[in-house]
């Protein structure tokens, strides 16, 4: 029995984002556009991530929080993805999918354990008064770091997604001749 | 005294769930390093194991160690427990999970070098890790909910990755079987929850208590229904078998070592703390009686060894669930101390089965032989487990055993009876076993019969089998015959696990500050 090589594409290379979702001059298949969505896109897709922070912040106290931010920042990255296909993604998202899932992870776990190193319990959290420039004195908690993490594991959670089910069924599909 | 907080070794609670989180974090990221995943690994889990040991040799020493999350005491917030029988398992448990992860780690380096690694592999084995030990040590019927479904999602991951269609057709009936317990899980914490308003372990102990006895009685039930599913007892078995098989050999040896006790643990916990009784459980001592025929009589059936083994894995949960249903201190020690051998024992035999079909390219008995004169050592390692499983003295099979007999026969009639069942299921367990000794060691030896499903992540039929592997099998070897080397220890341990289940007290004082009769 021979160890083969698994997989088909280089080892180093095949989970590497290859496909762009930026909107363009270029475009994919000509036929396929939809010129109204990648207009509403333009629009939408900045707001929708300045509001996906904005529940993000406000979420220890309203509702929100990194959950609700984080889909509502993958949604946008799925609309963005609706309309521009799978060309030239790499201009908005050069980070591989698996490393902001980690990152969001690691950034979660590390702010559960720091308060262990302070001597409190697990999972604690503290009030944090801070004074930012033009904006003032800003109250929230150091649980918001938590939320962060989520917050970014949620938007690796979309994009991995979309690259297997998305752009990699449409990938698929080319490579078999097919067409949606 | 209800300064959880203040307890010395309270930090090291959380250490067991956090700590696979943050290796699977850092393996996710690190995924183009097959190295870096393969140490972090490693080191997590013998930091988790001797995390475990700690936490056993504490809770032993000063009772049950309590972490309220968040700083948050029991019954507003979550609390984290570790006594003497989760702390037992949870040792038990991440040696097995590390003895298998070198076991992986070998094979891969094996069949495809160094330099490769799965994305998905390292990442989901420690999220799977960071379930069960979570479904351990949390004393929160919805934090429990949360570890089976990290638990069971990183398992379906693990079971249907790189494998062929009709593989993954098997491990969907695995995914749809949980998601429906899962499913029932929720309803049955909705419902605690509207009975009775919380779903801390330690609060719904007292407040169980005072609901009406029908109601709690569908309550039990219902939780019982769900943990059987998890744990496999007769009649909701049925997926175990055709699911385990189909996953690749490490895997299943994982899957078979702890998955379905974490099941049987929960069970233990919600029916000894929520649920109490007195006099032994006829309906659960049917289901034993039921759940150790069925496995030993199904085994024997069985030409697949992986097959058979799972049929065997069925039939011995059906010993746990006798322990149980005695429902007394010395039986419920028993079912610890079985469950303990069982993780490891079940394990160790997946892991031979493994190295049996690398060797022969089959999982068919019939279609191989010889293996005593081709490959004597794993015939050994084969030999030990097997032998302990079916409970020949003096191994930790004999002893487990032997603890539970001897609290069924002194529990009344009907247990005595049922401990006759256990007497007959150990003798089919040595039949079942004896008979895949006669087909795969004795005989002329057999050629390999190629890889019939060469694109799958396992490769078999090769005769390269690297050192570790077989190191890493032994060591689970050694594992189980600590077991019966310090079972006297071990016994005082589980003895006194299991006077604490059926007492309450000492779990609900650590909790909650007072005793159950609030």
């Amino acid at each position: 029995m021979t160890a083969a090589e698994p997989e088909r594409v280089p080892f180093e290379e095949w989970d590497r984002p290859q496909e762009g979702w930026l909107l363009s001059g270029r475009c994919r298949d000509g036929d396929d556009r939809t010129l109204l969505l990648e207009v509403a896109t333009r629009t939408l897709f900045p707001t929708m991530l300045v509001f996906s922070l904005y529940l993000l912040l406000v979420g220890h106290y309203s509702p929100g929080g990194g959950f609700s931010g984080g889909l509502v920042a993958g949604l946008a990255f799925v609309l963005r993805y609706t309309a521009g296909g799978d060309v030239g993604l790499g201009a908005v998202v050069t980070v591989r999918p698996p490393v902001l899932i980690g990152s969001g992870l690691t950034i979660s776990v590390l702010t559960a354990l720091v308060p262990l190193a302070l001597g409190a319990p697990v999972l604690s959290s503290a009030k944090l008064e801070v004074v930012l420039p033009l904006v003032g004195s800003v109250s929230t908690q150091t649980s918001l770091l938590l939320d962060v993490g989520v917050y970014v594991l949620i938007v690796g959670v979309v994009l991995d997604l979309l690259r297997s089910l998305g752009s990699g069924i449409a990938r698929d599909m080319r490579d078999a001749g097919e067409r949606f | 005294m209800n300064n959880a907080a203040a307890d010395p070794y309270a930090w090291l609670l959380a250490l067991p769930v956090l700590l696979p989180l943050l290796g699977a974090a850092v393996t996710v990221i690190g995924s183009r390093s097959p190295t870096l995943q393969r140490v972090v690994g490693i080191v997590v889990l013998l930091a988790v194991s001797a995390i475990a040991g700690v936490l056993l040799v504490v809770s032993d020493g000063t009772g049950p160690i309590v972490a309220p999350l968040g700083g948050w005491a029991a019954p507003v917030g979550i609390a984290l427990v570790a006594d003497r029988l989760s702390s037992l398992l949870l040792l038990v448990s991440t040696l097995v999970t590390l003895a298998v992860l070198v076991y992986a780690i070998d094979q891969r380096i094996a069949d495809y070098g160094r330099g490769t690694a799965s994305t998905t592999f390292h990442p989901m084995y420690l999220m799977l890790s960071a379930g069960v030990s979570l479904a351990y040590l949390t004393g929160d019927l919805f934090t429990l909910f949360v570890a089976f479904e990290i638990m069971l999602t990183a398992s379906y991951v693990l079971i249907t990755r790189r494998t062929s269609a009709q593989k993954i057709r098997a491990g969907m009936t695995y995914v749809t079987v949980s998601l429906l317990s899962s499913l029932l899980f929720l309803t049955a914490i909705a419902l605690v929850y509207a009975a009775t308003g919380t779903v801390n372990l330690a609060d719904l102990a007292g407040r169980v208590a005072q609901l009406p006895p029908g109601l709690a009685t569908v309550l039990g039930l219902m939780l019982l229904l769900v943990f059987g599913i998890k744990a496999a007892m007769v009649p909701l078995h049925f997926w175990l078998p055709d699911s385990y098989p189909n996953a690749p050999g490490p895997v299943a040896a994982l899957f078979a070592g702890l998955l379905t006790k974490v099941g049987f643990y929960a069970m233990v916990r919600t029916q000894t703390l929520l649920f109490p009784r007195d006099d032994p459980w006829t309906l659960l001592l049917v289901i034993a009686t039921a759940t150790m025929l069925v496995g030993a009589l199904g085994a024997l059936a069985q030409n697949d060894i992986n097959r058979l083994l799972s049929f065997l894995l069925v039939s011995h949960i059906g010993f746990m669930l006798f322990g149980l249903a005695v429902f007394d201190a010395a039986a419920v020690s028993g079912a610890a101390l079985y469950a303990a051998h069982h993780i490891t024992v079940l394990a160790t035999l997946f892991l031979v089965s493994g190295l049996i079909t690398r060797r022969t390219g089959t999982v068919l008995l019939d279609r191989m032989g010889g293996l005593l004169r081709t490959a004597p050592w794993l015939a050994a390692l084969y030999a030990i487990p097997a032998l302990t499983l079916a409970g020949v003295p003096p191994t930790a099979g004999f002893v487990a055993k032997l603890a539970l007999l001897q609290a069924g026969a002194a529990a009344g009639p009907w247990p005595t009876v049922v401990a006759g069942v256990v007497i007959v299921a150990s003798l089919l367990t040595l039949y079942a076993l004896a008979r895949v000794w006669v087909r795969v060691f004795w005989g002329a030896p057999k050629a390999a019969l190629p890889d019939d499903d060469p694109d799958d992540e396992v490769l078999v039929g090769t005769s390269r089998t690297p050192m570790p592997m077989f190191a890493a099998t032994a060591g689970l070897v050694v594992v189980s015959l600590a077991i019966a080397a310090f079972a006297g220890p071990l016994t005082a341990v589980t003895g006194r696990a299991g006077v604490d289940l059926l007492d309450r007290d000492p779990y609900l004082v650590a909790v909650l500050g007072s005793g159950g009769d609030r």
